[in-house]
């Protein structure tokens, strides 16, 4: 509470100078105090704030094993290998429709040739080739490092061979008195040794997840078809609402402030309630399924960037368009060749925060489209968790690091205009 | 033609667009949609006047009452958290520290994120095996199953929601900066404490923002429909996290009960202007505007 006390209190010089000296110390300390306070509090606060973060990009590089790990696994890990020729089935390379395959031999052909079922690469993986004897080659196979016991002493080996019956059969190579011996031991026994490090794969195999089955990569029409919406949408509303708000902000016509005030009133109406029979207009126009219903909008104007602009365009001083004017500039000359260069910095501000609110929609397109190559890469993400979630935890959220990336680029890149953007939609008003 | 007529001519012609649009892609709706929420009608038949017949099932309807429960608890819970979650970072921020940028990025970004790929995260980030349960198992504190249970469940998404409030903080900010740091020197002649600054400043100067955050709160999470359509499909567990938009889009384009969906808009759209109305009844009150 504030009290009445100092009014009565003798002056500040009166003070005897120890007393003074007194308070103005201890004023320092809780200064001090209350300033390591609000750092303590920021720290932990933030911590909290990037905890999802950090668990989604950590998340994003595990292998799946690892993602689920109990107890959690902090820092994404990579399991060590070690070339080696005694693996079992020995590993080949061939050519295959020009590109260099390795793979397992399946079985020799009486005409001379071997067939060999593909390991790699992954997209061919499965497929058996025909392949003349000569041109197969025994490569090195990178087999995964495990640790174990082998008569009663610690051992690192390499993993040669995959048994029936859960065992593994290994080859010693540390220490050095026991190297080179082989025995076989449960898999559960065995512990990869592994080294942190990050499991890149997973994100061009969630960017192409599905790309065979349908032929083409998901992610990539998710991405161009948000670029595209999002390009018109920006370039509609910023073009429209500048036209709208000049109306507002720099014409006198009769109705203009009662008009002014219904543009506010519709920020009210919930989305939900015009749903329906906003889907019934695209729907007389044939347009359900395209991008039409998700951009064409944005061209008529919407009341918060007219609002926005009006009090930036009304800030622009008068006299520059009289001037004009009086060197015979018409109407047009007045917004496009004055005003619009002018007002750059709010365009810019409606430009991204229209941009980020495009990027993100999931009801629009949600409503309006059906086809999963016309999908944006918030309703493909979407799709991809209903379908693929709940297993593969690294690859949804190798995803989602794409989905989210752009943005987060994005605001590094116009961090001030964000800042003036919220400076300019003038609250005060 | 003389110049005032002039000048009305290009006004006209300047809002045109945004009329054009105003009529076909608001009114239009906004009055079919009241038509419709009289009739029984999907898009694929000519609706059918029935009177209150929507107003009177729905009143009957379950599934109806649980959405708006749902509805109303998130929005008691969320509401206010938000509002002094929000306040609060944003206090802290003003306060000139070291790093402020930083911390503003970190407190802010989150709310610019996609929802879907939050609600994709958090999916991972509240699963029985996710980072939340691992920290409590850390301190020996057997989590919840926070997606799977009832009680649980709506508390996932306020937290999650609360994750992204940094929009809201960042308009704190603006008007935490505009209280001119005269009326704190005052207060602080005045023998004035942290709190006491806090009460008689610092509240008053920015009430105009609580008021603005408090409806724009209100209008969007009432609307709250991303974030448990894709981490609860189909409102599980036990319709616990089935909203209101939720239930009105699977009305309207699942089961095909347009005139339904219509009237639950118009119920939506009355209880949001109450809601509005009754916020800026309270405010007229407590809210201080001049200056700043």
């Amino acid at each position: 509470m504030v009290t009445e006390e100092p009014k009565t209190s003798p002056a500040p010089s009166a003070e005897p100078s120890e007393k003074r000296a007194r308070t103005q110390r201890s004023g320092r300390a809780a200064a001090a105090a209350k300033l390591t306070a609000t750092h303590i509090a920021l720290i932990v606060l933030s911590v909290v704030f990037l905890i999802p973060f950090f668990w989604m990009l950590s998340t994003s590089f595990k292998t799946v094993k690892d993602a689920v790990a109990d107890p959690p696994i902090w820092i994404p890990q990579i399991q060590q290998t070690v070339p080696t020729l005694a693996s079992y089935p020995p590993l080949f390379q061939t050519t295959y429709q020009g590109r260099q395959v390795r793979g397992n031999i399946k079985s020799e052909l009486p005409n001379g040739n071997t067939q060999v079922e593909i390991v790699q690469p992954d997209d061919l993986k499965g497929t058996v080739v025909d392949s003349p004897r000569a041109q197969l080659r025994q490569v090195a196979f990178d087999a995964p490092v495990v640790s174990g016991e082998f008569q009663h002493q610690k051992v690192t080996a390499i993993v040669l061979r995959e048994l029936d019956d859960s065992r593994q059969q290994v080859q010693v190579i540390e220490p050095e008195s026991l190297k080179g011996q082989q025995f076989t031991d449960l898999a559960t026994n065995l512990k990869p040794v592994t080294h942190p490090g990050l499991q890149w794969k997973n994100y061009p195999d969630a960017f192409t997840y599905d790309s065979k089955s349908l032929g083409y990569i998901p992610f990539l029409y998710y991405f161009r078809n948000t670029i595209i919406i999002c390009w018109l949408v920006v370039v509609g509303t910023v073009f429209s609402n500048a036209l709208a708000a000049y109306a507002f902000a720099r014409l006198r016509w009769r109705g203009r402030e009662a008009f002014f005030v219904l543009t506010l009133a519709t920020m009210m109406v919930p989305f939900p309630v015009v749903m329906v029979p906003l889907y019934g207009v695209f729907k007389a126009l044939g347009w359900i399924g395209t991008f039409r219903p998700l951009w064409v909008p944005a061209f008529f104007g919407s009341a918060f960037n007219i609002f926005l602009l009006r009090q930036f365009f009304r800030g622009i001083p008068f006299e520059l368009s009289e001037a004009a004017t009086i060197d015979g500039a018409n109407e047009w000359q007045l917004f496009w060749d004055i005003l619009i260069p002018l007002a750059k910095p709010a365009l810019a501000v409606v430009a991204l925060f229209t941009f980020i609110a495009c990027w993100t929609d999931f009801l629009g397109p949600l409503i309006y489209l059906s086809d999963q190559k016309t999908y944006t890469l918030s309703l493909g993400l979407a799709s991809y968790q209903s379908r693929n979630g709940g297993t593969d935890w690294n690859l949804l959220m190798a995803a989602s690091t794409i989905v989210v990336a752009p943005v987060v680029v994005l605001f590094f890149f116009t961090q001030k205009l964000f800042i003036r953007g919220i400076a300019l939609t003038g609250l005060k008003g | 033609m003389t110049r005032q007529k002039q000048e009305a001519r290009n006004g006209y012609i300047f809002v045109s667009p945004w009329f054009i649009g105003f009529v076909l892609f608001l009114l239009y709706p906004l009055v079919a949609s009241l038509c419709y929420s009289f009739c029984d009608y999907s898009v694929l038949k000519t609706p059918v006047f029935t009177g209150l017949d929507n107003f009177i099932r729905l009143f009957h309807d379950d599934v109806f009452w649980t959405c708006v429960k749902n509805t109303a608890y998130f929005c008691a819970i969320f509401l206010p958290a938000s509002l002094v979650l929000s306040l609060g970072l944003a206090m802290l921020l003003n306060t000139k520290v070291w790093g402020m940028s930083i911390y503003r990025t970190i407190f802010y970004l989150p709310s610019l994120l996609p929802l879907v790929a939050t609600a994709c995260v958090f999916l991972w980030v509240f699963d029985s095996k996710g980072v939340v349960n691992s920290f409590l198992q850390m301190i020996h504190i057997h989590g919840p199953d926070w997606l799977a249970s009832t009680a649980w469940s709506k508390i996932t998404i306020i937290l999650l929601s609360l994750w992204g409030v940094g929009n809201t903080m960042i308009i704190y900010l603006a008007g935490l900066q505009e209280v001119p740091q005269s009326l704190y020197e005052a207060a602080e002649i005045d023998g004035a404490k942290a709190w006491a600054k806090t009460k008689s400043v610092t509240l008053p100067m920015i009430s105009p923002v609580i008021l603005f955050n408090l409806i724009i709160g209100i209008v969007g999470s009432i609307q709250i429909f991303t974030i448990p359509y894709v981490m609860f499909p189909q409102g599980t567990p036990a319709n616990s996290t089935y909203f209101y938009t939720e239930y009105l889009y699977d009305n309207a384009f699942k089961f095909h009960e347009m005139g339904y969906a219509c009237a639950m808009g118009w119920i939506l759209f009355v209880v949001t202007l109450l809601l509005t109305l009754v916020s800026l009844k309270i405010s007229n009150k407590h809210v201080h505007y001049g200056g700043g």
